[in-house]
C-alpha cells in the first residue's frame, strides 16, 4: 500500500529495537474483553484508478451546478470561483498543515488569516472579526451564546425570516442550557416584526438576518435602536455576505455583533460543506468572542509576526469556563475568502454586487411582466420569492427533469407560504438564462 | 542521514495585501453587464467597501510566498501529538474537487444527489464497521463539534428518562475541550485522576459515579498514548448507576481493526475524519467529527440522517427524539469525500496495518529517546509517547527551547506542555505514513538536541535559527491586542 512505506525487513528491525516478538506483541495493554472478535467487513482495497472511476460514478449521479441551470440558493450559493483562488488553496503548504501553534512555522497561515480578520472587519464595518467558524448557523448559535454571557441575561429572539435550519441550530445549542429561545414573527413586506421588541424582559439579544432567507433587506438600524432600548444585543446574521459589497454593512448600522456564512466567497457548493461561519463584533466584548484570533506582534529581533492570541478565552487553557468549545477555525476556508476578497478588491466586490443585484431585479421584471407575483414588498438582494399560480409544482418538476431548478419551494419551512418560491440570481445567470427561464416556466 | 535536513534558503519578503496594489486594479473576471441597472434606494446603499485593488499576479505572488512560509505534512515530519499528522493523498483531493461533488448544490430534490447521498450513507456504514457501533451521523463539522454532539445526545437520553443529571466525570488527561463541551450542555465537570500507570482505575470512577452524574468521557488510547485497559470495568460502573460512557476517539489511529468499542463499554464515540481518516488539516480546519452510537441511542442522533429506502437514498429527519440539527446543512460534505477516499483506497486489511505501524513507530521512537529524554510512564504506548524535559531543566533549557531548536532541524515540533498531568510535556505522534528513514532521523534530531542542551545550552534558548522569524512575542500580543491592520 503506496501509504505505508514500511518495508517486512524494516518492520522486523524495528520490532526488535522494541524489543518484541510480532507486532500482536505491541498490543498486549489491549484486554481481550475490548477485541474485536471478527475481522472489518469492508469492500477490498481499491486502486487510484478503480477508485477515480468509482468516485466519477457517484459524482455523475448528482445534478451539479455546471450541468444544470439553477436559481436555487437559500445558504448555499453559485458565484463563479477565480482558477486563482483554487490554485491558492492547493498549495500543500497550506492545506497540509495544521493550527499554527509553532508561530515561526506557520507564518503563512497566520499572516492570511490576519488578513482575512481585517478584510472582514471592514467589509461587515465590525471591529474584530475572529479567525472563522464552521459555518454561518453555528456561529449564530455561538453569538447568542455569547450574548447571554455578556449581558448576563437568559433570553434572546430570533427572527422568523432568519434561515430556518439556522434557527434550528440555535435550538440545538441552547436546548440544554434552559435559555429561552424567542421567534419574532413576520411582518407583510417579507420584513421582521419589530414592534414584537417592545417591552420584552431579560433580554439578552436579538437576532435578524439581512438580507433574510427571502432575500429581503431588513431594517438593521430600527432593530438595533429596539435591542438597545432593551439593554441587548443586536445580532446581525446573514447568509450572503456579497450584499456588503452594495448595502450599507451591519456594522454601520449598529450590530453589535454581526455573523455568517461566507460560502460565497470563493468556495464550492459541495453540497453545503465545508463552509466559512464569519464571527465580528465591537472591541469592547473581544475578550468573550468564541474562537481563534490571530494578532499582531514582533519577533526578538523586531520583525513584524503574527501569532495565536488571546488563547485565555479558549478551552485548552480555560477548560469548562471557555467561551465555546471550539478548537480551531476553517482555517482553509477563510484562506478562500481572503484570496477570493483581495481577486476582487473594493472596486471589483461593489461592481460585482451591483451586478447581482441588478440581475435579480431583472428577473424579477421579467417574471412579474409574465404575470407571476413578487411576494413581498421589501427592497431585495440576490434573492426574493415569487407566488406561483396553482399547478405551477408540476412546471416545476417539469423543469427539473430538463436540469432546470426553477426556484425552492417555500412551504417545507413555511407552511403559511403555501405556492411561494424562493429564486436566487448571481452574476453566473446571464439575460439569455434568465429569458429560457421564464419562457419555460410560462409554456 | 550526516547531512541535517533543516537549512536557510531564499524566501521573500511580503507586505501585506492592503500594502500593495493600486485602486482600479483587478484581478478578478467580471462578467459584463447585460441587464439594465436597476433603481435602488439610496437609503440602502453603503460606502464603497475599503479593500486594496490587486491584480490577479499581485495576489498569486502574495499567497504563494505566504505559503512559503508555512510548514505543512508534505514538507516534513509533523509529529503533533493527539492530532495524527499523516499523510493526506493527492487522489483525495482530486476527487473533492469533481464537479459533480463540488457543484452539488444542498437542496435540490433527493433524486438530484443521488450520488452525494449515497456516498454519506456508505461512509457512515464503514465507519459504524470500523468502530464497532451501531449508527453514524457525519453532521459534525469538526471534533469539538462532534463532542458537543456526544453531549447534547447524553443529555437528551436522560432527559427523555425523565433523569436530571448535572454532573459529569473527566479524567485530569482529557483535552480541554472535553469540559468545555460538557458545560454547554451544563454539565459540571467532576475530574478523577489516573493511576500511577498513566490510567484510569475502576475504584477513581466507582469513587464519583452517583446518580446526578450523567456518564464519563474517556479519551482511549488516552492522551498520554496508554491504553484505558480497564475500560470494560468503568463502563460497568457507570452503566449501573444509569450513566453513559462517551469516547473521545482522537486516537483511533491507534485501534483499528483491534478494538470494538461497543465492546469496550463505550456507547457514544466521536472521530476526527481529518486524524484518523486521512483529510488534510487545511491550516486548522475544515474537519469533520462524525458521532457514532450503539442501537440504544441513536433515537438521539442529529437531523437530517441520510438513510436507505429500498435502492434509493433519502434525508429523514423523522426522529422525534433527535438532538437537532448541528449545521447550516449536512456537515463537512467535501472532506467526508476524502474520508471515502481513503478508506476505499485501504481496505479493511491496510487500516488495521496502519494502526500496527503507527504503534510500532511511536514504541520505536520511545525506546530509541528513552535513555536522553524522560519518559514518565515507561510502558507499552499506543500511536504516541510523552515524554518531559525533566533531564534538561537542570541545564535550563525548557520543553519550549527544545522543541524551537527541532524547527532548525526541519521538523514541525511535538505537541507541547499537553496533557497537563506531566510537567513539560512533549507528545509524539510519528504516524504510520512516516518511513523508517525519517523516524531516525527525527531521532537522530532529538538525540543532537539533547546534547547540545549539555554542551551549548544557549543555542537552544535562542532557537529556531533558520526559520524566517526569531521566536514572537505572545505576551505582547495578548497584552494589546491588534487584531486587524
Amino acid at each position: 500500500m503506496r501509504y505505508l512505506p514500511h518495508t517486512p525487513e524494516e518492520i522486523a528491525s524495528m520490532l526488535s529495537g522494541v524489543g518484541v516478538e510480532s507486532l500482536d506483541d505491541l498490543f498486549t495493554t489491549v484486554p481481550a474483553d475490548c477485541r474485536r472478535n471478527r475481522d472489518m467487513n469492508l469492500p477490498p482495497a481499491m486502486t487510484e484508478w478503480e477508485l477515480s472511476r468509482h468516485a466519477a460514478g457517484l459524482a455523475g449521479a448528482n445534478a451539479s451546478a455546471a450541468g444544470c441551470l439553477s436559481f436555487a440558493g437559500a445558504g448555499s450559493y453559485e458565484h463563479h470561483v477565480p482558477a486563482a483562488v483554487r490554485a491558492v488553496l492547493g498549495r500543500s503548504e497550506f492545506y497540509t498543515a495544521y493550527t499554527p501553534y509553532q508561530p515561526e512555522m506557520t507564518q503563512g497561515t497566520l499572516q492570511a488569516v490576519y488578513e482575512y480578520q481585517t478584510l472582514i472587519s471592514r467589509l461587515t464595518g465590525m471591529d474584530v472579526a475572529n479567525a472563522s467558524l464552521y459555518d454561518g448557523a453555528s456561529s449564530l448559535a455561538e453569538a447568542l451564546i455569547m450574548a447571554i454571557r455578556v449581558t448576563r441575561r437568559k433570553r434572546v429572539a430570533v427572527s422568523r425570516a432568519v434561515h430556518p435550519f439556522y434557527r434550528h441550530v440555535v435550538r440545538t445549542y441552547l436546548r440544554p442550557t434552559g435559555y429561552e429561545v424567542l421567534e419574532i414573527p413576520l411582518l407583510e413586506d417579507g420584513t421582521t416584526d419589530l414592534s414584537f421588541l417592545e417591552g420584552l424582559e431579560d433580554l439578552a439579544a436579538a437576532a435578524v438576518q439581512s438580507p433574510n432567507v427571502f432575500g429581503c433587506v431588513e431594517d438593521l438600524e430600527g432593530a438595533a435602536d429596539r435591542v438597545h432600548d432593551r439593554g441587548g444585543l443586536l445580532t446581525a446574521s446573514f447568509s450572503e455576505p456579497l450584499a456588503f459589497g452594495l448595502l450599507r454593512s451591519p456594522g454601520g448600522l449598529g450590530a453589535d455583533i454581526a455573523c455568517g456564512e461566507g460560502q460565497s466567497f470563493g468556495m464550492p457548493q459541495s453540497f453545503g460543506g465545508p463552509l466559512l461561519g464569519v464571527f465580528t463584533t465591537r472591541e469592547k466584548y473581544v475578550r468573550s468572542v468564541p474562537g481563534r484570533l490571530v494578532g499582531k506582534t514582533v519577533d526578538q529581533e523586531g520583525e513584524r509576526g503574527f501569532v495565536l492570541t488571546l488563547a485565555t478565552r479558549e478551552q485548552h487553557i480555560r477548560r469548562e469556563k471557555a467561551t465555546s468549545n471550539i478548537c480551531t477555525n476553517n482555517s482553509l476556508c477563510a484562506l478562500a475568502a481572503a484570496v477570493y476578497l483581495a481577486c476582487l478588491g473594493g472596486t471589483g466586490l461593489r461592481k460585482l454586487a451591483r451586478l447581482n443585484y441588478d440581475k435579480a431585479e431583472h428577473l424579477k421584471g421579467r417574471l412579474e411582466e409574465a404575470g407571476f407575483k413578487i411576494a413581498f414588498d421589501a427592497p431585495t438582494f440576490n434573492e426574493f420569492v415569487v407566488r406561483v399560480p396553482d399547478g405551477f409544482k408540476r412546471t416545476h418538476d417539469r423543469l427539473l427533469k430538463e436540469g432546470i431548478v426553477a426556484g425552492l419551494e417555500l412551504s417545507r419551512w413555511y407552511p403559511e407560504l403555501e405556492d411561494h418560491y424562493l429564486f436566487c440570481v448571481t452574476e453566473t445567470k446571464s439575460a439569455e438564462d434568465m429569458d429560457r427561464l421564464v419562457r419555460e416556466m410560462t409554456s | 542521514m550526516s547531512e541535517i535536513l533543516g537549512r536557510t534558503g531564499l524566501v521573500l519578503n511580503e507586505p501585506l495585501l492592503w500594502e500593495k496594489g493600486a485602486r482600479g486594479r483587478q484581478g478578478f473576471s467580471l462578467p459584463p453587464g447585460d441587464v439594465e441597472q436597476a433603481p435602488i434606494d439610496d437609503a440602502l446603499v453603503g460606502e464603497e467597501p475599503d479593500l486594496p485593488d490587486l491584480g490577479e499576479l499581485d495576489v498569486v505572488r502574495h499567497f504563494t510566498r505566504l505559503s512559503q512560509w508555512n510548514f505543512g505534512v508534505d514538507t516534513g515530519m509533523y509529529p503533533l501529538g493527539s492530532c495524527t499528522m499523516k499523510y493526506n493523498p493527492k487522489i483525495n483531493e482530486d476527487l473533492a474537487a469533481l464537479e459533480g461533488f463540488a457543484g452539488a448544490h444542498p437542496l435540490l430534490p433527493e433524486d438530484l444527489c443521488q450520488g452525494s447521498l449515497r456516498l454519506i450513507h456508505e461512509l457512515q456504514t464503514f465507519l459504524a464497521e470500523i468502530t464497532g457501533m451501531d449508527a453514524v451521523s457525519l453532521q459534525p463539522a469538526a471534533g469539538a463539534q462532534g463532542e458537543l454532539a456526544g453531549m447534547l445526545i447524553i443529555h437528551a437520553f436522560h432527559e427523555n428518562r425523565g433523569s436530571r443529571r448535572t454532573k459529569i466525570i473527566v479524567p485530569d488527561t482529557a483535552h480541554g475541550t472535553n469540559p468545555a463541551s460538557a458545560a454547554l450542555c451544563g454539565f459540571r465537570p467532576v475530574p478523577v485522576s489516573s493511576n500511577d500507570e498513566g490510567v484510569l482505575t475502576a475504584g477513581a470512577v466507582a469513587e464519583v459515579m452517583d446518580e446526578e452524574t450523567a456518564g464519563v468521557m474517556i479519551t482511549n488510547p488516552n492522551t498520554l498514548g496508554l491504553f484505558e485497559k480497564h475500560i470494560r470495568e468503568i463502563a460497568g460502573i457507570v452503566h449501573d448507576k444509569g450513566g453513559v460512557v462517551y469516547g473521545d476517539g482522537a486516537n483511533m489511529n491507534a485501534v483499528m481493526g483491534i478494538v470494538d468499542a461497543a465492546r469496550a463499554g463505550v456507547d457514544v464515540l466521536h472521530l476526527n475524519l481529518h486524524k484518523t481518516f486521512s483529510t488534510p488539516h487545511g491550516g486548522g480546519g475544515p474537519g469533520s467529527g462524525p458521532v457514532c452510537v450503539t442501537r440504544e441511542l441513536e433515537p438521539f442522533l442529529p437531523v437530517p440522517r441520510v438513510v436507505k429506502e429500498g435502492e434509493r437514498y433519502v434525508l429523514s429527519e423523522d426522529f422525534p427524539l433527535s438532538v437537532g440539527r448541528l449545521h447550516a446543512f449536512y456537515g463537512s460534505f467535501g472532506v467526508m469525500i476524502k474520508a471515502y477516499a481513503y478508506i476505499l483506497s485501504m481496505g479493511a486489511e491496510n487500516l488495521e496495518k496502519a494502526s500496527r505501524l503507527a504503534v510500532l513507530n511511536a514504541n520505536y521512537l520511545k525506546e530509541r529517546l528513552k535513555d536522553v529524554y524522560e519518559l514518565p510512564y515507561d510502558r507499552p504506548c499506543m500511536h504516541e509517547c510523552v515524554f518531559t524535559d525533566k533531564r534538561q531543566k537542570g541545564l535550563k533549557v525548557t520543553t519550549l527551547d527544545i522543541v524551537k531548536r527541532l524547527m532548525d532541524y526541519g521538523f514541525h515540533p511535538p505537541t507541547v506542555y499537553f496533557p497537563l498531568v506531566v510537567s513539560g510535556a512533549i507528545m509524539v505522534e510519528p504516524t504510520e505514513t512516516e518511513s523508517l528513514d525519517e523516524i531516525e532521523r527525527f531521532i537522530e534530531a532529538m538525540r543532537s538536541i539533547a546534547r547540545e542542551a549539555g554542551e551549548n545550552p544557549e543555542i537552544l534558548r535562542a532557537a529556531p535559527h533558520k526559520c524566517r522569524l526569531r521566536r514572537l512575542d505572545e505576551t505582547a500580543a495578548a497584552r494589546r491586542p491588534c487584531l486587524k491592520g
